[in-house]
């Protein structure tokens, strides 16, 4: 017995169940960061002095990693809209840098953080570098998570391509609203712990 | 996305304009934050830009400005409303004393009031 409604619209929410899955889980990813964006306030309105991120974090770092998160969302947009195109040789190759990307994201964050370590700037260091730490972390294991699933997408699971192929399309969309949301988390907590 | 091939590669042609555009966003976040301005005034500088671009990430690459349906739009309402309204409970807890210096106590007054006794 098939699923229903995985490819077709369900006539109640005009949506397939993937895609209003997909945006309920996001919503509740919303409340996860925006919770921890509600500490950071909390914790900056309320303390007597507060550094500039600039004094134990590197800016231009913070900016090369924001720029790879941004172009490894632009290559998964690129990679859907290559599958509506029908072109399966493209997919893979913007898939495939979707998943490098971020990759990389992780090496220089891991850098980032060798760096902290050396210098004894660990979370119990003050309140900025604990929410920092905690903030980062978490968006870090969604990176990974992320990475994983499109992995699995460009490797494995494209099988589903070739016998059901919009059922892969619709799952790969899913993926890709999500990866857009890592990247807008990332579009906030740049700013928001690096530069001011 | 729906459509022909031709819708999406007029789609393809966006997304491209839209990188170029976060590129830039990314540039002058970067930029903005070297102005000498208040932290109330560089704080709201920040957030523009990023909501900004967040805004262009939602409309174009998640395609949010082509979703029609009701229970998505309510869905993600609700969503919006409550997170404001988790942004704003810590402001509230401080509003009455927002912008008031806080001095530490003197962990030494007692000490210095003795001295100055004598």
């Amino acid at each position: 017995m098939e699923i229903p409604y995985t490819v077709a619209e369900r006539p109640d929410t005009g949506l397939n169940n993937v895609k209003l899955g997909i945006w309920l889980f996001l919503a509740s990813e919303v409340m996860l960061f925006g919770g921890l964006f509600s500490t950071y306030v909390l914790l900056r309105v309320g303390a007597v002095e507060w550094p500039l991120g600039a004094e134990f974090l590197n800016i231009p770092i913070g900016t090369v990693n924001t720029v790879i998160l941004i172009a490894s969302s632009v290559t998964m947009v690129m990679a859907y809209a290559s599958l509506k195109l029908g072109d399966f040789a493209k997919y893979k190759t913007y898939m495939l840098a979707t998943v490098l990307l971020p990759v990389l994201f992780l090496c220089i964050k891991g850098y980032e953080y060798y760096e902290k370590v050396s210098h004894d700037h660990l979370p119990s260091h003050s309140t900025f570098l604990a929410i920092y730490w905690t903030m980062t972390a978490l968006h870090g294991l969604h990176i990974i998570g992320g990475i994983v699933v499109n992995g699995y997408f460009w490797g494995p699971g494209s099988k589903m391509w070739h016998v059901k192929r919009e059922m892969f399309e619709n799952r790969v969309e899913a993926a890709g609203l999500y990866w857009h949301f890592v990247d807008l988390v990332w579009i906030f907590l740049f700013p928001v712990l690096y530069l001011l | 996305m729906s459509g022909s091939a031709e819708e999406v590669r007029k789609h393809i042609a966006t997304y491209k304009k839209i990188a170029g555009a976060l590129a830039v966003g990314t540039i002058v976040t970067v930029l903005a934050s070297y102005l000498d301005v208040s932290v109330a005034i560089g704080i709201t500088i920040a957030l523009i830009i990023a909501t900004t671009k967040a805004s262009l990430v939602a409309n174009y690459f998640m395609h949010l400005g082509e979703e029609r349906s009701q229970w998505l739009m309510v869905s993600l309402g609700l969503t919006a409303v409550f997170w404001l309204f988790l942004m704003l409970v810590p402001l509230w807890t401080f509003s009455d004393h927002i912008g008031v210096v806080k001095t530490l106590p003197n962990a030494n007054a007692h000490e210095m009031a003795e001295g100055e006794e004598h």
